[in-house]
């Protein structure tokens, strides 16, 4: 069986995020790997050892942020890719999607596809839903529990979440997959994994490699900013009884938009 | 000359930095109002490797150099120094030993389960009676047949009723020309007859690691097992301190570190005089310092574990590294308190753990005053490292891994 | 320029995801300020009133798909009948919920639209032609206005940042049927089952947290049994004390946290210690009842969004922390608390 996790660097996040000459900048905190993909290597890495299989890491990013895709190679995926190119800086969603497809198309023969739910610098929790659209691939979002995969028949069978509870669903393969923190406890990368990932060497693939030409980006973010220091004024809630300072409360609290 | 940390050194203060803030930070308050260590953390450790990590793998190490064992331990004492206790016996005093004066069947016998973490090591030198005065140790050995029969105290032993196997000095010629040329080591099963241990209690700091005595009557070990050849016990127990010591100034950088960090996020928070605390230019004093003392203990105890990379003779350098992190460690964890104020007097925040922990450093593994004096040594050029009959190997990745 | 809005009704079996409505009511703004119109859209099965209350919320038209197809949520064929939808209707902007489906529908209709999705909006100003929308990002560090060329603007609110319309039960508009040219058998998931979740909400994921205090053991109206000491009454007083936390925590979904001098004192477990010896946490709201707010307390929840505080006594040094403070007795503010809550959440 063959699988691709993919993973995203990030800044730590214990960083203090600020802008900077309208630039968003996070100091001289490290990059790590999103703390979400640890969740998908960590199930590639399952279904690999109890199928039989293989783990490549794939990284769409700057070739010298290596941090991310060493994290994977470190916790055992048998191989990476990292693609880069000049011409991806601000790429949004859609325009990644698309490299990340042409990637997975150029590896071959994939089986599942793995994403983090989401990357905790955009949020967006997209790529895994778009990546499968542009592969026509079945779409697995939020998966908890693998319960069963047979590769040899192309059937999955996982169970997902949504609001009102788990949805058990059973799917063809090949699949885009996103894991979710109920998945389970990633493990830490071993001694010998963080030897291994420190010498391993992994192609990087330009656009070019990848036969495509650069995607075109509709979003943009023209302004980015930090949120206003808010000077704590406490707003003492009066009321002549209970029940109306509990109302007024609730008034002010749907106001403020926090429930 | 690189001073910046590989790639996979950056790895491996990752790893061992999750494991404790995921896996022991959380209890560690607990742990230490109780008096012991949570019971998953050993096999914890052994499982994740880092009971044999600057072990070569053929020895059931984790073949990584002694820059990580350094690194290592630095994360592990930032969140308690009882994780560090663990490595600077087990690792240092025990592994480290037999890596280097240890004949091949001692290592394939003892050192492989140790590194593996199926076997616990810890040292057993100081007694009762004699500490600093190492020369002058009273537990003796007589050779009898095959065997040396042990008798004796020893005291203020990390790990003892934890252990499995013990690193023991004892001596072993009484009428030696100078005291400390009658002293052999040995690996001691902690299971044979004849020995007893005990913890104790009672103690000012490490509360949440074991500290405890062995007993010898009659302890019956065999003539294979002991390290180094008969007359080398005291060799062997200033390489142990040489490996051991270098666990110790690494880990106390990670205790500076914490009450650094313990002290800029109260800072930043505790408002005084209309202002954060941290606006306060006494308060800033007192960080600042801490801050320096941590880059400067960092650099020490790096450099030491390069030269042990290198199989440089390091003693000077290991002695210097622990000397100055240890005594940084203290005044960072005293400052620490003093910056939290009434808060600091309570074990509401950690660092009057802190503080009860770092006194413990300037006492063991060589005290203050024993280091005072080998610098002076050094400086007034009267003492001079002869070669010694095995010297601590260099890391070598390719045969280590 | 009149700009037509398509809004996304999510549901799970016929029982829509309320933050849909407020969807639905910042189209109708939209169509209103530009004199264009709104649309709903509503796949599922059995799902057909659901129009009704699409008109009661304001939508002119209803695009609807009622098929046994798309009973259980699987992405590709509701996104097959979104993208025909758009594509008759040609609207400039469509809004989805960010509820799990809502994200996924509208990231895979914007690969099928030739377009792009701007995610979990907490501010749109479609003043200019084009929509600018603000949305937080790095987990809320920073905010971001984002903008998209083409054409539909897609965009996924975030729950509760636009508020719900008042229905009107007068209103009604016509329903458009969409084609759904589906074959069960062509489908490439099936969903074999649905499960109930267990209900317990983690302190350190929780987005609203109610904690009890000292506060929680002191209620002069209450009488205890008479076979107590002293320390009995204290514990038994404490757990009503909590019984009330905990009301209000089910109504809001949230977690139940307790300050140290509440756990020491025994009357609730570790597990639930917010502070410097405890969890540190930062929800959007928490509600401190009974709390003094010593700083070991504060080191734990101060980067919390929103601080209610709710204490007897007025100097207490949480007030100085809380965004909203009130002066009273826990036991007496939370009942009317909990159910005005209740009351509005559910309605």
């Amino acid at each position: 069986m063959k699988i691709v996790v993919c993973v995203k660097q990030v800044p730590d996040t214990a960083a203090t995020m600020v802008v900077e000459n309208g630039n968003i900048s996070w100091g001289d905190a490290p990059l790590i790997i999103n703390p979400w993909d640890e969740f998908a290597v960590e199930a590639a890495l399952n279904l690999a050892a109890d199928h039989g299989g293989e783990v490549t890491a794939l990284c769409l990013g700057k070739e010298e942020e290596t941090e991310a895709i060493k994290h994977a190679l470190a916790m055992g995926a048998d191989a990476a890719v990292m693609v880069s190119d000049p011409a991806l800086e601000g790429s949004d969603n859609v325009a990644a999607s698309k490299v990340i497809s042409a990637a997975i198309t150029k590896i071959g023969e994939v089986d599942l596809v793995l994403f983090g739910q989401q990357s905790v610098d955009t949020d967006t929790g997209l790529l895994p839903v778009q990546v499968a659209r542009l592969l026509n691939w079945p779409s697995l979002t939020l998966v908890s529990k693998f319960e069963g995969i047979t590769p040899a028949e192309g059937r999955l069978q996982v169970v997902r979440s949504m609001e009102e509870g788990n949805q058990v669903v059973e799917s063809r393969m090949p699949a885009v997959v996103s894991v979710t923190k109920d998945y389970g406890e990633p493990r830490y990368p071993s001694f010998m994994g963080i030897r291994k990932a420190s010498k391993a060497e992994y192609p990087v693939w330009s656009l070019a490699d990848l036969g495509i030409d650069p995607p075109s980006s509709t979003i943009a973010w023209p302004e980015v900013s930090e949120p206003a220091e808010k000077e704590i004024v406490t707003e003492v809630i009066d009321g002549d009884t209970p029940e109306e300072k509990a109302k007024n409360l609730i008034d002010k609290l749907i106001a403020e938009k926090v429930l | 000359m690189e001073f910046g940390l590989s790639e996979e050194h950056l790895m491996v203060q990752r790893m061992v930095r999750d494991f404790a803030a995921k896996e022991v930070a959380p209890t560690i308050q607990e742990q230490d109002r109780l008096g012991c260590m949570a019971p998953h953390v050993i096999p914890r450790m052994a499982e994740l490797g880092i009971l044999g990590i600057t072990i070569p793998v053929k020895y059931g190490g984790q073949g990584m150099d002694y820059i990580s064992l350094g690194l290592a331990c630095e994360e592990l004492e930032a969140v308690d120094t009882s994780l560090r206790v663990v490595i600077s016996v087990h690792n240092g005093l025990t592994c480290l030993t037999l890596l280097q004066w240890g004949t091949e069947e001692q290592k394939k016998e003892f050192l492989i389960p140790l590194a593996k973490g199926e076997k616990i090591g810890c040292g057993a030198f100081t007694e009762p009676g004699a500490g600093s005065d190492f020369a002058h140790i009273q537990a003796t050995g007589k050779k009898d047949g095959n065997s040396y029969i042990l008798n004796g105290e020893k005291m203020w032993i990390s790990l003892a009723s934890a252990a499995d196997y013990a690193v023991v000095t004892v001596r072993t010629t009484p009428d030696a020309n100078q005291a400390y040329q009658g002293l052999s080591t040995f690996l001691v099963d902690l299971d044979t007859p004849g020995v007893t241990r005990d913890d104790l209690h009672g103690k000012l700091g490490i509360r949440a690691g074991s500290t405890g005595w062995i007993s010898f009557q009659d302890v019956q070990v065999p003539a294979e097992n002991m390290i180094g050849q008969e007359g080398e016990g005291f060799k062997v127990t200033m390489s142990a301190f040489d490996s051991g010591r270098y666990t110790v100034a690494a880990g106390a950088t990670g205790l500076i570190r914490a009450a650094l960090n313990s002290s800029t996020n109260y800072a930043d928070q505790r408002r005084a005089f209309g202002e954060k605390i941290s606006d306060l230019q006494l308060i800033q004093a007192k960080i600042a310092r801490m801050a320096l003392d941590y880059q400067a203990s960092r650099l020490l105890y790096l450099k030491a574990g390069w030269m042990k990379n290198q199989g440089i003779r390091n003693t000077r350098e290991t002695s210097a590294a622990k000397w100055y992190a240890t005594e940084a460690s203290f005044q960072a964890a005293s400052e620490a308190v003093q910056i939290h104020g009434a808060y600091g007097f309570s074990d509401e925040y950690p660092v009057e753990r802190y503080l009860r922990n770092a006194k413990g450093a300037l006492i063991y593994e060589g005290s203050s005053e024993i280091q005072a004096l080998i610098q002076a040594d050094y400086a007034l050029d009267r003492r001079h490292d002869k070669k010694l009959r095995k010297e601590s190997p260099p890391y070598d990745q390719e045969s280590w891994t | 320029m009149t700009k037509k809005i398509l809004a996304y009704i999510d549901h799970f079996h016929g029982k829509v995801q309320s933050a849909s409505w407020e969807g639905m009511g910042l189209a109708v703004r939209i169509a209103a300020d530009s004199g264009g119109e709104a649309a709903a859209l509503i796949l599922g099965e059995g799902i057909k009133d659901l129009a009704d209350q699409a008109f009661h919320y304001g939508a002119d038209q209803v695009y609807l798909a009622d098929h046994a197809v798309l009973k259980d949520f699987r992405p590709e064929p509701l996104t097959d009948l979104i993208t025909a939808a758009a594509e008759e209707y040609q609207p400039d902007v469509m809004i989805f919920p960010t509820t799990t489906r809502g994200r996924t529908l509208a990231g895979m209709a914007a690969v099928d639209l030739d377009t792009g999705v701007m995610v979990d909006v907490i501010n749109l100003d479609w003043g200019g032609g084009k929509l600018s929308a603000t949305r937080p990002i790095y987990g809320g560090k920073l905010f971001a206005k984002l903008t998209c060329s083409s054409s539909p603007e897609i965009v996924t609110l975030r729950t509760r940042a636009f508020d719900k319309p008042e229905p009107d039960p007068e209103r009604s508009g016509t329903v458009t049927n969409l084609d759904v040219k589906l074959d069960p058998a062509d489908q490439t998931t099936k969903v074999l089952d649905h499960q109930e979740k267990a209900s317990a909400v983690s302190l350190s994921d929780a987005s609203v947290i109610v904690t009890g205090g000292r506060g929680t053991a002191v209620n002069p109206a209450l009488t205890p049994p008479d076979d107590l000491d002293e320390e009995a009454v204290e514990k038994w007083k404490a757990e009503k004390g909590f019984a009330l936390v905990q009301n209000l925590a089910d109504v809001l979904g949230a977690a139940v946290g307790a300050s140290r001098a509440a756990v020491d004192a025994g009357y609730i477990e570790y597990d639930h210690q917010v502070g410097q010896t405890g969890k540190v946490v930062s929800p959007d709201l928490y509600i401190a009842c009974g709390i003094s707010g010593a700083i070991q307390h504060l080191a734990g929840m101060r980067s919390s969004k929103v601080i209610v505080a709710i204490n007897k006594d007025p100097d207490a040094p949480i007030f100085n922390f809380a965004r909203f403070g009130m002066v009273g007795d826990m036991h007496e503010i939370l009942p009317p608390l909990t159910d005005g809550l209740k009351a509005y959440l559910e309605g």
